[in-house]
């Protein structure tokens, strides 16, 4: 059985369905709002096991199904849905974790009074992240991409009586926005351009040669091509949505949302949609690749921000002590690795390691909530310790998570999509740096894990909360198990001796055999040393010395303090766009006002002045002898003010002459502008 | 002959002679007389479009009567998408106006008779065809406006009903000797018939410069304090904040769309050449009403200022596309889909704008009565713990306004931008700006009201009553289904603009 392309939007229209059913029950439709949710992710995710079904039948196909939005001048604003391996690995993906992720709130958000509207919320997001990936327009695609951008908000800021949460959910909205500008400047540049949105339409749509060629043989400012200078506005969308420097800065903060939403939205799906979009278009992206005489390739950009975010967000984890921040700034990191995959040609790569990410990143997030649930809401590592032999279960789990996502070899899904991209960065020519910071990074990783795992499950507990921690409900132990699964057997689908996934995600022939298994060679070798390296100076710093109390320093704070508190102020990249981004809006804001109240309100007054005093004048003028010579504009003025003048104070007079002058500095203008 | 559309017209005049000459009636039956009349322009509305045949072109339920035949004036009606449009607009925001307004005590008979006056002439302006009654439904709309914001309105209501009073009338009476030198050039004052002229070219001929140019002005400065045009809209912020609530969302969803209209009925067919040679200076000043209104906007503390400046911030982009238009590169074939988006935006936003402005409007106006009057953005804080209902119906007006996909907001803003962009991709640049200050302005504007710990006057906060829900939720469920089905309205004037693609003589 298969879904066809026509029935795709059934997969979004599930969940939105669900969404309106929770957005109108009452505050005590508990059941039902949940059930609502659970039932149509989990349709959702058998049609998406079925569209799945279909795409693999022809991988390099892309199954299309366009219809008009509405009609405008002489055509129609086009939308449709697309269906290829891409969409539908994708949808599996969202659809599974999404689906767990809910079964699991159901026990963390169980004394919420708003339980009714999380699950509505919910339903929402998962609809827009769905629409998002079956669409064949870059319109749609925009409009689902601001929708989840939507319920990210609503969901940080789901405790919106707490101050944090309003100001996170406030801050994610508006600087993801900034990326979005330039998305949608990308976009109106692409429909203008190209004169169609729609991604694949019978060799019309925007990713096909005869488009992109004509993208490409145009130059714009700067020498660049013209598909170069679309593709990077375009990815200022991906830079806010994924977190990617320097738009991180909202990641971290929306950890002030439930946990489940952190582990959905802000780790596995959604912050994942700017690695979709770039894979969505990476045929554009990469049109580029094939001119020698232009200033930048739209992927080296990619590739490069990529590289330093993956540095980046590990560099800053090292020093975070809340345990949802650690994973958020490992999230920014990870992320970068994406982006890092996709700037150096290894798309297919990007996705394999989306896909993984997306199982263990949910796992660590839905551990993390297991020990906040458990731990009365205390997220602090430091006040934690001990919960090891108190919550056996989610121990266990996390820690394959964590292994996951160091990349300890061979067994784990993350190793092998670390080290394909890795493998790709080597390969890659222009510049050695993703590769360093990518290896930079994969010790990092291994380090700041570690010294979570320590901190939270080993030693003893260092404060009331985490002593007297209990096992969370079953609910939330089997969606942990069944990711931990995940975590670990993903990987098999991707290795290089059997790349099926990447395959499959290419269109390409699968030329499997064991003989490639270890075709790194002496690069996999180094990044397995470095894992090695990173755990054990971790176990050495946190492991064998567990802290003693909440309030003992952190070992490498007592051996670099000023750079552990650089880093745990998250490098200052806050209270710099603060002192420059939000100073110049203010600025703005004063200037505008400013204009207003007392340019233009002092212009009028002044003029009311002026226009008073002409009226004296006037009357003392027509009160001797009348003059001609007053065009016919003038005397109907003049008798409209005179009788004003009379009937009321001499203001409204200096209204009308304030008017006159106000036409005057018009036609001024003008006429000094408009005549060449 | 249909006379569908003068019912439409004088109805609410006959609701209005009906409470003046019922000085008896209760407080609860002029409200309800004043609603029934007010609801016949929605009904007459959906008549009117069911008659409409958007593919057949022209005006129809044309009416046309000879008047005054000394200054060849005719009584003339007719009705094509825009109008359509705006009647329809008309017939949404009116009711909800005076459902606004079922608060008010005092003199509830004479608020309901000025409104329902205000409300006729509005519908004269959009479905006139002869400058004469036009003009006298244009400025006869400013008498009733006037003693409701006097009357109704806040501490500083009677210098702002001056100051919008006489600053509007100053603004028409260039207008008025515009077409006083029309008539003597041309002996017509018919819509039809000057458009005719205008697109051979022999208006501007028989005028003559530089009187064409001055005509031109005149016309332009009528209509431009009327939308308003930056910087003619210095009336604005202290008119809408000191307004009455409902008068606030008349002023703001319906009033301010008269200018706008004017632009496109008026100007842009009787003066396609002088509107091609300025459209670049007033490109910039459209710009200027989208980054400084929004920036502003940012700045105000007073919610019903902030709401204000937001609206010229909309209606600018209005302007923004209609000018960009008008000075797109000569060469180029001035039907392009390009086009179309500015065009098409242009009376999308028109729509768009009435219903969200008018709906955050009536939220403020409901802020400021729980609040017995403050309404500052630092009075209130957990507003959405205290009212989540509401909270839900002014998060959508607020999204909406936001320009959010999903919402009606988006499609419009989203053709202004497409066909700004292909027509002066500058522009768009620039106004991107404006795109991200009203993000920023909203949401703190909604975080400092709805979010946080419950502060302030939301204490105590009720939530929405039978009445304001039935303000608010027509408008809000309107905004999510024409953001996802904009081809409900896209098909009433989608035809239109190909006509006046063909009409319009703009040099190619």
């Amino acid at each position: 059985m298969t879904l066809s392309v026509q029935h795709l939007w059934l997969i979004p229209a599930l969940p939105l369905a669900a969404a309106a059913v929770g957005a109108v029950l009452p505050r005590s439709g508990r059941v039902p709002a949940a059930s609502a949710a659970i039932a149509a992710m989990g349709a959702a995710f058998v049609l998406s096991c079925l569209a799945l079904n279909g795409a693999l039948a022809d991988p390099a196909r892309h199954a299309v199904h366009n219809f008009a939005w509405f009609d405008l001048g002489h055509g129609a604003v086009m939308l449709g849905w697309l269906l290829d391996p891409l969409t539908a690995f994708m949808c599996v993906m969202v659809t599974f974790v999404g689906l767990l992720i809910f079964v699991f709130s159901l026990g963390y958000m169980r004394d919420d009074p708003h339980f009714a509207r999380f699950f509505c919320f919910l339903s929402l997001f998962a609809a827009a992240m769905l629409g998002l990936l079956v669409a064949n327009s870059l319109l749609l695609l925009f409009i689902c991409w601001e929708l989840v951008g939507l319920a990210s908000y609503l969901l940080i800021g789901f405790w919106f009586h707490r101050p944090a949460a309003a100001a996170a959910a406030k801050k994610a909205f508006l600087t993801t926005r900034l990326g979005d500008l330039g998305f949608l400047l990308g976009l109106l540049w692409l429909y203008d351009s190209a004169g169609s949105l729609l991604f694949y339409d019978a060799g019309r749509g925007v990713l096909e040669s005869g488009v992109l060629a004509g993208l490409t043989a145009q130059t714009v400012a700067g020498g660049l091509a013209l598909s170069t200078a679309i593709g990077l506005l375009l990815f200022c969308g991906a830079v806010g949505k994924s977190g990617q420097f320097p738009l991180h800065v909202w990641l971290p903060d929306a950890m002030e949302g439930p946990t489940p939403v952190s582990a959905l939205i802000h780790a596995a799906t959604m912050v994942a949609a700017g690695v979709f979009l770039v894979a969505r278009l990476y045929p554009l992206m990469a049109a580029d690749q094939a001119l020698a005489a232009v200033p930048v390739h739209a992927l080296t950009v990619v590739a490069l921000i990529g590289a330093v975010t993956a540095l980046l967000g590990a560099v800053i984890a090292v020093a975070q002590d809340d345990i949802k921040r650690v994973l958020a700034f490992s999230t920014v990191s990870q992320l970068g690795y994406m982006m890092l995959a996709l700037g150096v040609g290894a798309w297919t790569a990007a996705i394999f390691h989306l896909l993984t990410h997306a199982f263990f990143k949910a796992l660590l997030f839905l551990g993390a909530g297991s020990v906040i649930h458990a731990a009365h809401h205390e997220q602090d590592i430091r006040r934690l310790g001990g919960l090891r032999t108190r919550l056996p279960a989610t121990y266990r789990t996390f820690v394959i998570g964590m292994m996951a996502l160091a990349g300890v070899p061979f067994l784990f899904s993350g190793f092998w999509s670390k080290e394909a991209i890795l493998h790709a960065a080597h390969g890659w020519t222009v510049s050695p740096l993703p590769l360093w910071a990518g290896l930079a990074a994969v010790a990092l990783t291994a380090f700041y894990m570690t010294r979570l795992v320590a901190e939270t499950f080993f030693g003893s507990p260092r404060s009331p909360a985490a002593a007297h921690a209990e096992e969370s409900p079953a609910v939330m132990r089997i969606p942990l198990v069944l990711l931990a699964g995940c975590a670990i057997l993903l990987g098999f689908l991707g290795t290089p001796a059997w790349p099926w996934l990447q395959a499959r995600l290419a269109g390409a022939p699968l030329h499997g055999s064991l003989e490639h298994l270890f075709e790194g060679g002496g690069l996999m070798l180094l990044s397995i040393a470095l894992v090695g390296a990173g755990i054990g100076l971790g176990w050495r710093f946190y492991g064998r010395r567990p802290r003693a109390s909440a309030a003992a320093a952190d070992p490498l704070a007592a051996a670099s303090p000023t750079l552990m508190a650089a880093l745990a102020a998250r490098l200052g990249c806050d209270e710099f766009y603060a002192a420059t981004v939000g100073r110049l809006h203010a600025l703005a804001a004063a200037v505008a006002d400013g204009l207003d109240r007392w340019v233009l309100g002092a212009a009028v007054s002044g003029v009311g002045l002026l226009g008073q005093f002409g009226g004296v004048v006037s009357r003392e003028n027509d009160e001797g002898a009348l003059n001609g010579g007053f065009d016919a504009a003038g005397a109907g003025l003049r008798g409209a003010g005179r009788s004003y003048a009379r009937a009321q104070t001499g203001r409204v007079h200096g209204y009308l002459r304030a008017l006159a002058v106000a036409f005057v500095v018009l036609g001024l203008v003008l006429l000094a502008g408009g005549v060449p | 002959m249909s006379v569908l559309l003068s019912l439409l017209v004088f109805l609410p005049w006959l609701g209005a002679l009906a409470l003046a000459l019922a000085p008896r009636l209760g407080v609860s039956a002029s409200r309800r007389l004043a609603l029934a009349f007010s609801l016949s322009t929605l009904g007459l509305g959906l008549l009117a479009c069911a008659r409409f045949d958007p593919a057949a072109g022209g005006y129809q339920l044309v009416e046309r009567h000879a008047w005054i035949s000394a200054l060849q004036v005719s009584y003339h009606l007719g009705l094509d998408g825009m109008s359509l449009l705006l009647v329809l607009l008309t017939g949404l925001v009116s009711p909800a106006c005076l459902l606004a307004s079922w608060r008010i005590e005092r003199d509830v008979r004479l608020f309901g008779l000025l409104f329902l006056l205000l409300q006729g002439s509005a519908l004269g302006v959009f479905l006139a065809l002869d400058f004469f009654h036009w003009f006298i439904f244009w400025e006869i709309s400013l008498v009733p406006a006037f003693f409701l914001i006097k009357l109704w309105g806040g501490p500083g209501a009677p210098r702002a009903a001056y100051q919008f009073f006489v600053y509007t009338l100053g603004g028409s009476a260039f207008m008025l000797l515009g077409f006083a030198a029309i008539h003597a050039a041309t002996g017509t004052m018919d819509f039809v018939a000057l458009a005719g002229l205008g697109g051979s070219g022999a208006l501007a001929r028989q005028l003559g410069e530089p009187a064409a140019t001055l005509v031109f002005l005149g016309v332009l400065l009528g209509l431009a304090v009327k939308a308003p045009l930056f910087p003619f809209h210095t009336w604005l912020p202290a008119t809408y904040a000191e307004a009455p609530t409902g008068a606030s969302m008349f002023l703001t969803g319906v009033m301010s769309k008269m200018g706008v209209y004017g632009f496109l009925r008026i100007l842009w067919p009787l003066f396609p050449g002088h509107v091609q040679a300025h459209a670049l200076p007033l490109l910039w000043l459209a710009l200027g009403g989208v980054v400084l209104g929004a920036f502003a906007a940012l700045r105000q503390t007073d919610l019903k200022r902030l709401v204000a400046y937001s609206s010229v911030n909309h209606v600018s982009y209005c302007l923004l596309a209609l000018f960009a238009f008008a000075a797109a590169v000569p060469g180029r074939a001035y039907d392009s889909a390009q086009h179309a988006a500015a065009f098409g935006g242009a009376l999308l936003q028109m729509f768009n704008h009435g219903l969200s402005a008018a709906a955050l409007f009536a939220g403020v106006g409901i802020l400021e009565a729980r609040a017995g009057g403050r309404r500052g953005l630092g009075d209130f804080g957990g507003v959405r713990t205290a009212a989540p209902v509401f909270a839900g119906l002014c998060g959508v007006a607020m999204f909406s306004s936001l320009g959010l996909p999903g919402l009606n907001g988006f499609v419009g803003e989203f053709l202004i931008f497409r066909g700004v962009f292909g027509l002066a991709p500058w522009a768009a640049a620039v106004a991107c700006l404006g795109l991200f200050a009203t993000a920023l302005f909203l949401l703190t504007f909604w975080q400092r009201v709805f979010h946080g710990p419950v502060a302030g006057a939301a204490a105590g906060f009720r939530d929405v009553s039978a009445v304001e829900i039935a303000t608010l939720a027509p408008l809000a469920a309107l905004m999510i289904v024409l953001g996802v089905w904009p081809q409900l309205l896209l098909g009433l004037i989608n035809p239109l603009l190909l006509e006046w693609f063909r009409q319009f003589a703009f040099a190619s």
